[in-house]
């Protein structure tokens, strides 16, 4: 190692370097591999990660080639992303659950000459689509398992290329010709790229700099406090900013450890084993691992089960201040935690693997209220951000202490938001990305001449300085006067109501917002049944006037909500009513996700959209409906429209331009 | 554990031959005069419509039941009357047309129980779990977390198997049979009542066993399409007679085959 030169550690390998210097001992990497955990040090990783650049040299992969990184979160998998770095050789993760074709879409348009894989499953799937890939030379694989009688010219399993590395560095002049490749990284230059997913149309390579990725990574680590002594769990794929960013670039850049887990579905055993101190996961995760929870409940004793419902009511109600620190918690409320802490909270953290837990993250789409309270109540410090890829992850978080579950936070330090006129949330920072990949023209579309990029999200700012996330912004209308029109938000607003299923919000190119209001069976003839309203049937219930009276008041508040949010006062609904009938997939009026099909209820109800538009207190509708056994039959109704009083819109005192 | 007496085989050479085997009980005659051999590290199937003496002929090739004529020769050596634990010390393990499990034991405990056929230290070490014994258990259950990595079912080492969906059963036995580290594997219906994604796992894992170790293997299965991928060459019984032996594309040609069985079935 040449100290003097590398005093600046702009590159991984850089960094990698340092952390064999300064904290050699130190665990860097776990994997349970044959139902043990091996571990490596700092010193171990940095060893095999120079071996394995020079064996990856010997295979021809130089500055500027491309090599892919196919698998699940595997060890030799990282060190192939540092490996590559470090000869200046540009690494493309793909996810590894991609079809052979999407796969070959993404290798051919990145280029990549060689491919790291974790095992047979996808080094097969190169096989298929390897005449698409003409400039594809060689293939590396992590695991031998089924690959021994396949033919070797191209096909390296990586342990071999690390130990011809190994050997090749005995030669003459060769470890300081590859010492100096280290060197001759900057951290200006290309450092990774990362596809897009891509729901709608082809995926788009994220090209970012060291310096971008080392600067994101370092935002999170200071906001956090993150250092060597903590772990965690890379069980994300390793193709999604995310987990490039906690498993990899901040692992290298603290010094913090990251255990592999032994295959996808041992997570959460293997999370509990390392007692990982940092802890990213998707909504999905954490609302799973809380139904399994209440799920078990039911099946325990009687006595457990009261207890657990009992303190769980508890933490609901002072829980999450308690962790917040806020005063007003009353000592017998806490000597209360306390005691449900060491009976309740205390072993299902411990179930969850979330006992060392400093903080857990969650991000990519909205978590349910519910769920993000029920963690913080039982004492995990669990936290939203709002990032994308082209930020290197980092948006806005949410500082300790001002948690809430309706926002995102507040910008990360050294991010600038700017919000635009059609409500896109737009940001510049130091991990801003260079540009999509062999795409100058969606480069040019998403960033701004003076470095902004156009999140693709609509949102504003709260009274907090808290960023709320509202809607795609292409799914943001505008009406006749030009204010903001976000269905979806309008929608979730009224959905929050238990007596409201299902609303329909219109007002694209429109004067006023309307909505069409699904009553909820359950819930409003449950309250039908206490206040002694009689009817026959749905359409009956559902024209019931004191049943609009009921939805009134919740549209009422809806609008006042909506009035005391900047740029949101414009969307409050003028008129309303109550369907006659649910809106069914069957029917075609919901996808088979549950998910609104907007232009297809505005087709079918048109004569209530134009009633609703014209002033008229009611309208007449027939649509054909299908019944469960598939007859076909027509419903025809009356339906009474209610006229809303909007408040006055409260004039925000300043739009967030100056968030920061 | 091989006995030194045996001569080596490579790939291709007779490891079991059945001569005129026929196996009666009372009146009733399960197997009449069957001859066919199974060569080292081939996939053998045996198939038959029900009742045509698959079982029997297993049962026979186990040591469970031993043939009223004809002889059996196993590695070179014809086989005495033995009974099935002598079989299984001898290279041949199976697994069940009904799982035969441990019910309340882990996945771990199950796959090791395979094992303890090869455990040399004695009852005392292995009480007190120390010394030879201490080493041995490492030793195996290494190879046992081996086979555990192999057929992909970390996630339910320590599950009691009972809890386990069928198919994870019956992944557990094919383990539990690879941990003898077995010459002659005897798979009775390893996908019956599975459905397509679990019989895909199980196909995958019964080509790589075969491919990796270069275990032989001979199963009995009743799924056509599933027979004809997997297996080097196939014997169809019938009524306890044999009524074909080849190549899968052979047998499919058979007319005796197609009228006894295909034909039937399909």
């Amino acid at each position: 190692m040449t100290a003097a030169a590398d005093s600046r550690e702009d590159t991984f390998p850089k960094l990698l370097a340092r952390n064999a210097r300064i904290r050699p001992q130190r665990t860097a990497f776990r994997h349970k591999d044959l139902g043990i955990w091996q571990s490596w040090t700092w010193a171990q990783v940095y060893d095999t990660v120079r071996a394995y650049a020079s064996g990856l040299q010997a295979l021809g992969l130089e500055r500027g080639g491309k090599i892919a990184v196919i698998g699940y979160n595997r060890p030799r998998l990282y060190w192939t992303i540092a490996a590559a770095q470090w000869l200046g050789a540009i690494p493309v993760p793909v996810y590894a659950d991609s079809v052979a074709e999407e796969m070959a879409y993404v290798l051919s348009h990145a280029e990549v000459t060689h491919a790291a894989v974790q095992d047979q499953e996808q080094v097969d799937k190169l096989l298929t689509v390897a005449d698409q890939l003409p400039l594809l030379e060689q293939v590396l694989y992590d695991e031998e398992k089924g690959l021994r009688d396949y033919d070797h010219t191209r096909l390296h399993s990586i342990a071999s290329v690390i130990e011809e590395g190994r050997a090749r560095l005995a030669g003459e002049g060769e470890a300081a010709k590859l010492d100096r490749e280290l060197q001759n990284g900057k951290g200006s230059d290309l450092a990774i790229i990362l596809y897009t997913s891509g729901t709608t149309g082809r995926p788009k390579g994220v090209m970012l700099t060291s310096d971008a990725v080392i600067a994101a990574a370092r935002i999170g680590c200071e906001f956090d406090d993150l250092n060597e002594t903590d772990e965690i769990l890379a069980y994300l794929p390793i193709a999604w900013v995310g987990d490039h960013i906690f498993s990899y670039a901040q692992a290298f850049l603290a010094g913090l450890c990251v255990n592999c887990p032994e295959s996808p579905e041992t997570v959460a055993e293997d999370r509990r084993e390392v007692g990982a101190t940092y802890v990213f996961a998707p909504p999905r995760v954490f609302e799973s691992i809380l139904t399994l929870t209440m799920v078990r409940i039911e099946d325990a004793s009687a006595l457990k089960r009261r207890m657990f419902h009992y303190f769980i009511k508890h933490a609901n109600k002072v829980g999450e201040k308690i962790l917040n620190k806020e005063p007003g918690v009353g000592l017998g409320d806490r000597l209360l935690w306390q005691i449900g802490n060491a009976l309740v909270y205390a072993p299902l953290r411990n179930r969850f693997g979330m006992t060392r837990v400093k903080v857990g993250y969650t991000a990519g789409e909205a978590i349910g209220p519910e769920i993000f309270r029920f963690y913080r109540s039982i004492g995990v410090n669990l936290k939203q951000l709002y990032g994308q890829t082209e930020a290197s992850v980092y948006i806005t978080m949410q500082p300790d202490g001002e948690i809430r579950a309706d926002t995102v936070g507040r910008p990360a330090p050294e991010v600038e938001i700017r919000i635009a006129d059609n409500g896109e949330v737009l940001y510049r920072s130091p991990g801003v990305f260079m540009g999509y990949y062999k795409d100058e023209e969606k480069t040019a579309e998403t960033k701004t001449p003076d470095g902004f990029v156009h999140s693709g999200d609509a949102g504003f700012f709260d009274a907090n300085g808290h960023l709320k996330i509202i809607d795609r912004a292409k799914d943001v209308g505008k009406m006749r006067d030009g204010s903001l029109f976000p269905p979806k938000y309008v929608e979730n607003k009224l959905k929050f109501y238990p007596n409201i299923k299902e609303a329909v919000c219109f007002g694209d190119g429109k004067d006023y917002v309307s909505a069409f209001i699904n009553i909820d069976l359950v819930a409003v003839s449950n309250w039908a049944e206490r206040n002694g309203v009689t009817y026959a049937s749905y359409q009956e219930l559902a024209g019931h006037p004191r049943v609009y009276e009921m939805i009134e008041k919740h549209v009422d508040e809806v609008n006042r909500s909506l009035a005391s949010e900047p740029r949101m006062g414009g969307a409050q609904i003028k008129r309303f009513l109550i369907l006659h009938k649910e809106l069914d997939a069957d029917d075609g009026e919901l996808t088979r996700t549950q998910k609104v099909r907007r232009g297809f209820i505005a087709e079918r109800y048109a004569p209530l959209i134009e009633a609703l538009y014209d002033g008229s207190p009611e309208a007449d509708i027939s649509t054909e409906v299908t019944f469960e056994d598939g007859r076909k039959g027509v419903i025809s109704a009356r339906v009474k429209i209610r006229d809303m009083e909007p408040y006055p819109v409260q004039q925000t005192a300043t739009l967030p331009e100056a968030a920061e | 554990m091989r006995a030194p007496d045996h001569p080596i085989l490579s790939k291709g050479d007779v490891l079991l031959a059945v001569e005129n085997v026929s196996l009666g009980f009372g009146g009733v005659k399960a197997l009449t005069d069957v001859s066919f051999d199974i060569r080292k590290s081939e996939i053998r199937a045996i198939i038959g419509p029900n009742g045509a003496g698959k079982t029997s002929m297993l049962n026979c090739i186990n040591g469970f039941y031993y043939p009223t004529q004809g002889q059996i020769t196993f590695k070179g050596v014809k086989r005495p009357k033995m009974r099935p634990f002598e079989a299984a010390r001898g290279g041949i393990a199976r697994t069940f047309q009904n799982v035969a499990l441990f019910k309340s034991m882990s996945t771990l405990d199950n796959i090791m129980a395979g094992r303890s056929i090869r455990m040399r230290s004695n009852f005392f070490w292995q009480l007190f779990r120390h010394g030879p014994a201490l080493k041995e258990e490492v030793e195996h259950r290494r190879f046992v977390e081996e086979i555990i990595d192999f057929l992909e079912i970390q996630h339910i080492r320590k599950t009691p198997v009972g809890r386990l969906p069928y198919g994870l059963q019956k992944r557990v036995e094919l383990g539990r049979a690879l941990a003898m580290e077995p010459d002659l594997l005897l798979l009775d219906e390893p996908m019956a009542g599975m459905n397509l994604e679990e019989k895909e796992d199980m196909s995958r894992f019964i080509l790589e066993v075969n491919q990796q170790y270069g275990t032989t293997i001979a199963l009995i299965e009743h799924d056509m399409g599933v027979v004809m991928d997997l297996s080097d060459r196939v014997v169809v019984l019938e009524y306890g007679r044999k009524i074909a032996d080849g190549t899968p594309d052979e047998v499919k040609r058979d007319q005796r085959v197609i009228d006894a069985y295909l034909g039937v079935a399909h």
